[in-house]
């Protein structure tokens, strides 16, 4: 690579550190290009492309149900919400209704992988920071998620439960109950975490007045997500342009304005208190029975009974799976909140049953942007800390 | 959903023509998002009122793509989609550039944030942005010849395509 930084290297006082990309610290595989003055970082330059697969030209070459299950392996930690924010894109440009009862399913797991997301985020960045029984923990509440993820789609982390028009599946027998058995347990378990960290000594000298960014900054570099709302900007897609019928449940949006790592920490704890009581709202509405794929013959695969009933369910099924559907020609633009910030999918259709043309706009990528302002001038040792703030999956960083 | 209503949309297309006649080519409308089509020469222009037009805000920058409509001309369109904070609305900036010209002016004036989304796309699309302060590769090596997500690149690429190799089936234990 011939990734450099500017000055002259060996010159009067700085060195040039390489760190990364196989850096455990650096949460996959990034590298930094880090000039320093003794310890002080005076200029940063990510690197990136490492993990990228060409997400989007294969999409190109798919048809639109497809290329779901390529969305599961983009940001790994929230593979539902790509699922989501890609469904939607294309519901939005077929002009598809879904039935509520689905809306509801999808805000309930949609949410249980926001926590579980946060779990990751927590337990790395902590142990990045030498807080290593956290990540333990961490990672105890996250199998029990993990276990929901398994029993609704079969599939741990991969699960492609969302589909164009709904749900793969209904929900299974006995989802109610492992639910419950979550959320009876994990408010406790924040609790826990907060009792080991937030008060901490060793935990808020690294966290406290290190990384900060100003509102303006934030908003100029498009930073989104929990990185934002640390900075006093309440923007979040869930209450800005409400989707899948988020409109419906009553939680808040955290904010913060210490705009430090800290602050950032302890804004995504909050949020997984508040994705606790949108979990619980929803499994209130979600009924035992109705519809979980919506009616449209030729593009949302029809109900398995009525295939072995009805000759023209076979035929749509059929054509489905063999050819696809086709979209009226048109661009569609949808943003979902990720953990990580706003997820976006761009789809365009030439009329064709493969896109035109698909695009995430993907939190991690354009909130990594922001890393240089993060950490110059700061001490390498705070590098560290800036990095795991950020909250950067490197499947979304380079897609 | 990111809907404007269209009498938002008109005030804001109203409110761009006012400020020059030029500035809004076409006006689309499609499941209820508007798309600006704003002719390549003034587009930094346009952006910059669009940031600062008290009455349009538009703040955030959220996305930058691009769309290679090959082999029609002008086969690219370029898009920014844009986010006003505080009046809640989105708007899509399109122009439109050809594909033995496929130049055009940087945001990163206007939004600092475009930096890395214009590298991608000149990465992946090829297209160039003057006035931008560090055109690099960024998904691909430095090396990497082409720009894969055009539409004349074939998905299996150029190179390291095993055409010729056909892998030997393995016996099944007996």
């Amino acid at each position: 690579m011939s990734t450099t930084v500017d000055t002259p290297i060996g010159a009067a006082k700085t060195m040039v550190l390489n760190m990364g990309p196989q850096h455990p610290s650096t949460h996959g595989v990034l590298r930094i290009a880090l000039e320093l003055d003794g310890e002080t970082v005076v200029k940063a330059v990510p690197d990136l492309g490492y993990l990228h697969t060409g997400i989007e030209k294969s999409c190109e070459d798919k048809t639109y149900s497809q290329a779901i299950t390529l969305t599961d392996r983009m940001d790994y930690l929230n593979p539902l919400g790509n699922n989501l924010v890609y469904c939607l894109a294309v519901e939005k440009l077929l002009g598809l209704e879904i039935p509520k009862r689905a809306q509801y399913v999808r805000v309930m797991l949609v949410e249980l992988q926001r926590i579980s997301s946060h779990l990751v985020w927590l337990g790395t960045h902590a142990i990045d920071l030498g807080a290593m029984s956290v990540f333990l923990y961490c990672f105890r509440e996250r199998e029990e998620i993990l276990k929901i993820f398994e029993l609704f789609a079969g599939q741990r982390m991969m699960t492609s439960y969302i589909r164009i028009g709904g749900l793969a599946l209904d929900p299974p027998a006995g989802w109610r109950a492992a639910v419950a058995k979550f959320l009876k347990m994990m408010p406790s378990r924040v609790d826990d975490y907060e009792t080991l960290l937030t008060k901490n000594r060793i935990w808020m000298g690294r966290t406290q007045g290190i990384g900060y960014i100003t509102t303006e900054d934030a908003i100029a570099l498009s930073m989104t997500g929990p990185t934002i709302r640390a900075s006093g900007l309440a923007y979040d897609n869930r209450k800005m342009f409400p989707y899948s019928s988020y409109e419906e449940f009553d939680f808040d949006i955290p904010t913060r304005t210490d705009s430090d790592c800290f602050g950032r920490y302890m804004l995504r704890v909050a949020e997984m208190r508040e994705s606790l009581k949108i979990v619980r709202q929803a499994m209130d509405k979600i009924a035992d029975t109705g519809a979980i794929r919506t009616e449209a013959p030729g593009v949302v695969p029809p109900a398995r009974e009525k295939m072995k009933t009805e000759m023209e369910a076979l035929i749509y099924h059929f054509k489905i799976f063999t050819e696809g559907f086709a979209p009226p020609p048109g661009e569609a633009f949808v943003a979902v909140e990720s953990p990580r910030g706003e997820l976006g999918c761009f789809v365009a259709s030439d009329g064709s049953a493969k896109p035109l043309r698909v695009h995430f706009r993907s939190p991690s990528f354009i909130n990594l942007q922001a890393l240089p302002k993060l950490i110059e001038g700061q001490i390498l040792s705070d590098v560290v800390a800036c990095i795991g703030t950020i909250d950067i999956v490197l499947g979304d960083v380079d897609r | 959903m990111s809907e404007n209503t269209s009498e938002n949309t008109n005030v804001v297309v109203e409110h761009l023509r006012a400020w020059n006649a030029k500035a809004v080519a076409e006006v689309v409308e499609f499941r209820g998002e508007t798309t600006i089509i704003v002719p390549r020469e003034i587009l930094r222009e346009t952006a910059t009122r669009c940031l600062q037009d008290p009455e349009l805000q538009y703040n955030l920058l959220t996305d930058a793509t691009c769309v290679d409509r090959f082999p029609m001309e002008p086969r690219f369109e370029l898009i920014y989609h844009l986010v006003s904070i505080p009046r809640r609305a989105r708007l899509r900036l399109k122009t439109k550039l050809s594909g033995s010209d496929p130049v055009s002016d940087s945001l990163i004036p206007v939004w600092p944030g475009a930096n890395w989304l214009e590298r991608e796309i000149f990465d992946l699309m090829g297209i160039r942005f003057t006035g931008h302060t560090d055109l690099r590769r960024i998904l691909l090596p430095d090396d990497w010849e082409g720009h894969p997500l055009r539409r004349d690149f074939p998905t299996q690429g150029f190179r390291d395509v095993p055409s010729t190799y056909i892998p030997a089936f393995r016996k099944p234990h007996s």
